[in-house]
């Protein structure tokens, strides 16, 4: 994995990371649409990812949990607006309660995945991830944190960092 | 977790509605240098002056920016610390997608199990 470009937009709220795969775009599809395979790389390693449910139709949703290491849960939910398999992806992603009930109180994050051959056997994946407001992005974050997903001041800044 | 009140909740829909707008989006990234009058927005825009100077006053009121007064003019400035908040937040989602994409190359240089599709 290659990572291309990055652009964060700190007007528009809007986060874009372009990478490149060694594989066909019908195999990196896989990891989005293998609900198997999909748990494999959506939560951290001491946080890992089940997935429950796993309707990949516009309309249809996507439940998980992630477990921690002292066996607690964090639930989370897909609504997904639209696919066109294996080129693109677009989804709401969210907090759910511990029944897997979406949490509505709580922000929720757009996703888009677009996945174009750049050869037969690369593929390039263009992730944008959108938020309505500031405030959003900071809970997302605060609850992130308690689901293993904080980061470490030094790699916070080493990104920072960065021109943009 | 973190409960942003009802004062948190307010201000996040002010930045959200002044942010809505391609125009004010604009505004506020060619106002960082903090060298532009209302004036001079304007002329950057196929709108009159109290069009422009309705945005200004929509992102002022988010926070976003602030007038200062030049003369005549009144210069506009993008409150930096608004937007280098949201940039930092938005560098900390960015490791958690690096990690994720990460994570997926090396599901996809295994090699394929039984297919199960």
């Amino acid at each position: 994995m290659t990572v291309l470009a990055v652009h964060r937009d700190p007007v528009a709220l809007t986060l874009t990371i372009v990478s490149e795969f060694d594989a066909p775009a019908a195999r990196v599809w896989q990891v989005w649409a293998d609900p198997r395979q999909l748990e494999r790389w959506w939560g951290p390693p001491a946080y890992p990812a089940t997935v429950v449910d796993h309707d990949l139709t516009p309309g249809g949703r996507v439940t998980y949990y992630m477990t921690g290491p002292d066996g607690e849960t964090y639930h989370g939910w897909w609504r997904v607006i639209a696919v066109d398999t294996p080129h693109s992806l677009e989804i709401e992603d969210g907090f759910a309660f511990d029944s897997g009930r979406p949490n509505d109180d709580l922000p929720t994050t757009s996703v888009e995945v677009r996945l174009t051959a750049a050869t037969a056997a690369k593929t390039t994946m263009t992730m944008t991830s959108r938020f309505a407001s500031i405030d959003d992005m900071e809970r997302v974050i605060a609850i992130g944190q308690d689901e293993g997903l904080a980061l470490a001041v030094g790699q916070i800044d080493a990104i920072l960092a960065a021109p943009m | 977790m973190v409960a942003g009140g009802k004062a948190g909740e307010d201000h996040a829909d002010r930045i959200f509605r002044a942010l809505a707008d391609r125009t004010r989006r604009d505004i506020v990234r060619r106002a960082m240098g903090g060298t532009l009058s209302v004036s001079g927005l304007a002329r950057l825009y196929p709108m009159s002056t109290t069009a422009v100077q309705k945005h200004v006053a929509v992102l002022e009121e988010a926070g976003l920016v602030h007038r200062t007064p030049r003369g005549r003019e009144q210069l506009v400035q993008t409150n930096i610390d608004t937007v280098a908040e949201a940039g930092e937040l938005l560098a900390q989602f960015e490791q958690l997608w690096r990690d994720r994409l990460g994570r997926i190359g090396d599901v996809l240089a295994e090699p394929e199990r039984g297919e199960r599709r």
